[in-house]
């Protein structure tokens, strides 16, 4: 068996004095989808930023494609190729929507791929295409949330970190993006650990899931036996597991309490 | 009233004033948006460039153009270290934290050059001694210097800040900082380069200003100036600031003349004003950028 592309080793990162995860340990193959869900508060954006060097975690390894990347800069691990798009768009307000995309290219050099590359973006989304010069600040949200993957795209990276991307999008939204995050990742060879509250989209589009809770992971699984895990459905699906009688299993406990 | 050639007069000597405002205070703001710190201690760059220009082109006889090229260069590597190596560790810290570190350093920017260069002013030769006569008006060459300068400068920043992809680097470091580091954007070294561009432009407005004013470790107040007129312009935007102490500048010379009793002070006036009816500036940035 190969090495994972991405791993987590019993990483503990802390906000000053507060543990927000503790122990957490996960991996990412090459080529794969993984789902990390949980509430608020999980912990599941520390992870993401503790994964691509905005946080220092101060126990366990980050190694990615065999490289101990842990407590380094984030500009740095971005050059090793992880790509980050973070919760809530992030995009630079006051540059043009392809000046924002070509920052994502900032550390290449492949003139011609990136030109390519910025064509491929606008062909997975021809509304940016569009309004390719307007300001970042004036996008709706969801045309921010394609112009953040898109920026991430750019980068050309081996792993793409999406959190939350269907964070304040309508339903159609949700599905339009998570499209060409799957085609992003068939077509382009992408491995992407996407962490999502939206439990029934991601693992759907995923191959395995984690779940965390109060910053530690507590399942992890095939996204397909997930979905059919009683727990996930009655927490994060909400899908009522109703007795005979019509009367809902009211003392029913969470598995792994 | 004036006779017009006055008011022409007065008037060209406040563009040119303004446009040394404007060369100071574009650093100011330039600092300001890359790392949020107001440094107080530019006016001092400012004075002790000029110093330098003075030392390379006339004490290692360099000559004036050739003189200022290198002190641009060794000014601007010290820029550059301030920031990576003193700014940099107390990022983060109180506003008032950095307030004193950047007037301390203004403080030891001014002994120093006293030490060196000694507390008397001394003049700067430069080419643009004379005058010409333009439609009939004298005006001093240095001030046509300073506003010729001014204007190639400003259109050098306005295309490296919006054509080369360092320039949109730095815009797009000072617009969200953590998504720049994601895209793997070396924050750090943008923002050191910043204060070095900034320290270039204090050493080229020291050497600009230096036959207008002399050089004296005080002339670093002017910075103060600039700040006015770059708050007036609404701090944060360039063409704001360049406009804000144009109107400083221009203002200043008149209220003198009119008003020989508060010398100097117009500047702060207009500072005032501005303030009560705009608080925000004559500029304002419409989006607020994100904490």
């Amino acid at each position: 068996m190969t090495s994972p592309l991405l791993e987590l080793r019993n990483v503990e990162t802390y906000y000053g004095p507060i543990m927000a995860i503790r122990g957490v340990s996960l991996t990412v193959n090459e080529g794969e989808i993984v789902a990390v869900l949980g509430a608020n508060g999980a912990g599941k954006t520390t992870l993401l930023k503790t994964a691509c060097g905005a946080l220092d975690c101060r126990k366990g390894q980050v190694i990615f494609a065999g490289k101990e990347i842990q407590c380094r800069d984030p500009d740095w691990v971005a050059r090793q190729g992880i790509s980050h798009v973070p919760e809530g768009r992030e995009v630079f307000p006051f540059l043009s929507v392809s000046e924002n995309l070509m920052m994502g290219a900032y550390t290449r050099n492949d003139h011609e791929q990136i030109s390519a590359d910025l064509e491929t973006v606008f062909e997975y989304f021809p509304i940016l295409k569009n309004i390719r010069g307007r300001m970042a600040a004036y996008l709706s949200g969801g045309q921010q949330q394609m112009l953040a993957i898109g920026r991430g795209f750019m980068a050309r990276p081996k792993l793409l970190l999406l959190d939350e991307p269907s964070l304040g999008l309508s339903p159609t939204l949700v599905s339009e993006i998570f499209e060409i995050v799957i085609r992003l990742n068939r077509e382009q060879n992408i491995s992407i650990l996407l962490v999502e509250q939206n439990a029934n989209v991601a693992l759907q589009v995923s191959a395995r899931g984690y779940v965390m809770e109060v910053g530690g992971m507590v399942m992890d699984d095939d996204s397909a036996t997930l979905l059919e895990s009683d727990d996930i459905k009655e927490f994060y699906l909400g899908k009522k597991d109703e007795g005979a009688r019509g009367l809902r299993r009211w003392k029913k406990k969470k598995t792994w309490r | 009233m004036l006779p017009i050639e006055d008011v022409i007069r007065l008037g060209f000597i406040g563009i040119s004033q303004g446009s040394a405002y404007a060369l100071i205070a574009l650093g100011f703001v330039l600092i300001y948006k890359a790392t949020e710190v107001v440094n107080f201690a530019h006016g001092d760059f400012m004075m002790f460039g000029g110093f330098v220009v003075l030392t390379f082109s006339e004490g290692f006889g360099l000559g004036f153009w050739p003189g200022l090229v290198v002190a641009c260069l060794a000014m601007g590597l010290a820029g550059f270290l301030v920031d990576s190596l003193i700014m940099r560790r107390i990022i983060g810290q109180s506003q008032a934290s950095i307030f004193i570190l950047t007037v301390a350093f203004g403080f030891i920017l001014r002994s120093a050059a006293g030490m060196i260069w000694g507390w008397s002013p001394q003049s700067l030769d430069t080419p643009f001694d004379g005058e010409t006569m333009v439609a009939g008006i004298t005006l001093g060459n240095e001030r046509i210097a300073i506003v010729g300068i001014t204007i190639v400068l400003c259109i050098a920043l306005y295309s490296f800040f919006a054509r080369t992809r360092m320039g949109v680097a730095m815009q797009a470091s000072s617009q969200n900082q953590l998504a720049a580091y994601y895209m793997g954007i070396p924050v750090r070294r943008l923002i050191s380069l910043v204060w070095a561009i900034a320290a270039i432009l204090a050493t080229i407005a020291g050497a600009m200003m230096a036959p207008v004013t002399q050089l004296d470790t005080s002339i670093g107040f002017i910075g103060i100036k600039a700040l006015a007129g770059a708050i007036v312009g609404g701090f944060g935007s360039i063409p704001g600031t360049i406009l804000g102490c144009l109107l400083i500048g221009i203002i200043e010379p008149f209220s003198d003349y009119f008003f020989p009793a508060i010398k100097g002070v117009s500047a702060y006036i207009v500072l005032l004003v501005v303030l009560f009816v705009r608080p925000d500036g004559l500029i304002v940035q419409t989006y607020q950028k994100k904490a």
